[in-house]
């Protein structure tokens, strides 16, 4: 099993309140494995999307996404660290894309939480996850853990230029939590597409070009 | 023989309504990149492995963007569930050209080239391959139909 700091890790549910608290109305909020699960039990919005199932390593890429295709837009990216240490790269895609809208918080809570708690591979490496980010070229970066002032230094970072890389760490979710029952995916890409376009997804795109078969 | 020109591929997604390419380039797609990046109106985005890909064109999609997914068959192998998450799990209409390592080469015994086609039938996507000039417009008509029929569509692009 994992062996988080306790003296250094915070409530995870603490963490994300902070963030619920800093989240502009028009933010979107991408959340991934655990935080998928807590985020909805402390707020909801409809900009919201839990990307759950989702593909290991995924968020940070898909919130990249959405930044680039509306960037008047906040968008904030919860990423565990198993999650991003499966896609390291992403830091530097993000960097090269110029997402001056993304945030990536990383909820390191130093173990895979959601399959049990065993280690990551970087569990006892003690991987600077500020300076991977520093390397990447993120040029807002925090560390943040129980220690230190991290409500104002969290406050602090968002009001930076992004993109903007928090390293927070964290104690690994309450197991009745990650219990959460979630929306269907398909209601919530409904729901977040309406909100981001302002019209419905799908069958409403106009169609291009004649179909011809092959 | 390259099937494609750099300016005829930037023409042809242009009328495709392509507004951003996601991609890492193989040998053949590098010789695009300068026509690629001089298209107004498209964005090339580069990733630094091929599982970023997918849910990268998922939120551009979210957004209202049009994006394409350009890789090698050896990207695609590689980022296999990014692919079958957002393809099955989020249900979005990806299109993506897919060039097919030594499929030009008589008698490769490259095992990229003999995957080619089981993958991309295992993944159940709907795909056609361009293995020649006169194939090209397979390219245009193929992603039309599947973004009207609202489903991933696949182009595997011999090289």
């Amino acid at each position: 099993m994992a062996v988080c700091d306790s003296a250094a890790a915070i409530p995870l549910r603490d963490v994300l309140q902070v963030l619920a608290d800093l989240r502009g109305e028009t933010d979107v909020v991408v959340t991934n494995q655990g935080s998928s699960r807590v985020w909805p039990l402390l707020t909801r919005h409809p900009l919201d999307l839990h990307f759950n199932p989702s593909t290991m390593g995924g968020c940070v890429p898909l919130a990249l996404g959405i930044v680039l295709s509306q960037p008047q837009r906040q968008v904030l990216a919860l990423s565990g660290d198993g999650s991003l240490l499966m896609n390291l790269g992403c830091l530097v895609s993000v960097v090269a894309a110029g997402a001056r809208g993304l945030t990536v918080i990383l909820l390191d809570n130093n173990c895979y939480d959601i399959t049990g708690g065993q280690n990551t591979a970087a569990s006892s490496l003690n991987v600077d996850f500020a300076e991977l980010a520093r390397a990447a070229g993120f040029p807002a970066v925090a560390a943040l853990d129980g220690r230190t002032s991290w409500q104002e230094e969290l406050t602090g970072l968002m009001q930076q230029p992004g993109p903007r890389f928090g390293w927070i760490r964290v104690e690994p979710a309450l197991r009745e939590d990650l219990q959460t029952r979630q929306e269907p995916m398909a209601d919530q890409l409904q729901r977040l597409r309406t909100h981001l376009n302002g019209r419905p997804p799908g069958p409403a795109e106009p169609e291009i070009g004649g179909s011809r078969k092959p | 023989m390259q099937i494609f020109t750099g300016d005829q591929i930037a023409a042809e997604l242009t009328a495709l309504g392509i507004t951003d390419v996601i991609w890492i380039p193989d040998t053949d797609m590098g010789r695009w990149e300068s026509a690629l990046e001089s298209e107004k109106g498209l964005s090339l985005l580069r990733v630094c492995r091929e599982g970023e890909a997918w849910p990268l064109a998922a939120g551009l999609m979210l957004g209202g963007r049009r994006p394409l997914v350009m890789m090698q068959t050896t990207g695609l192998y590689e980022s296999g569930d990014a692919l079958r998450n957002v393809v099955y799990d989020l249900n979005m209409p990806v299109a993506a050209l897919i060039g097919a390592r030594n499929w030009l080469t008589p008698h490769s015994t490259d095992t990229a080239r003999r995957f080619a086609e089981p993958i991309l039938d295992a993944w159940q996507l709907d795909w056609r391959l361009i293995a020649c000039p006169d194939d090209r417009p397979l390219l245009r008509s193929h992603l039309t139909q599947c973004r009207n029929e609202h489903r991933a569509g696949f182009i595997l692009l011999a090289e």
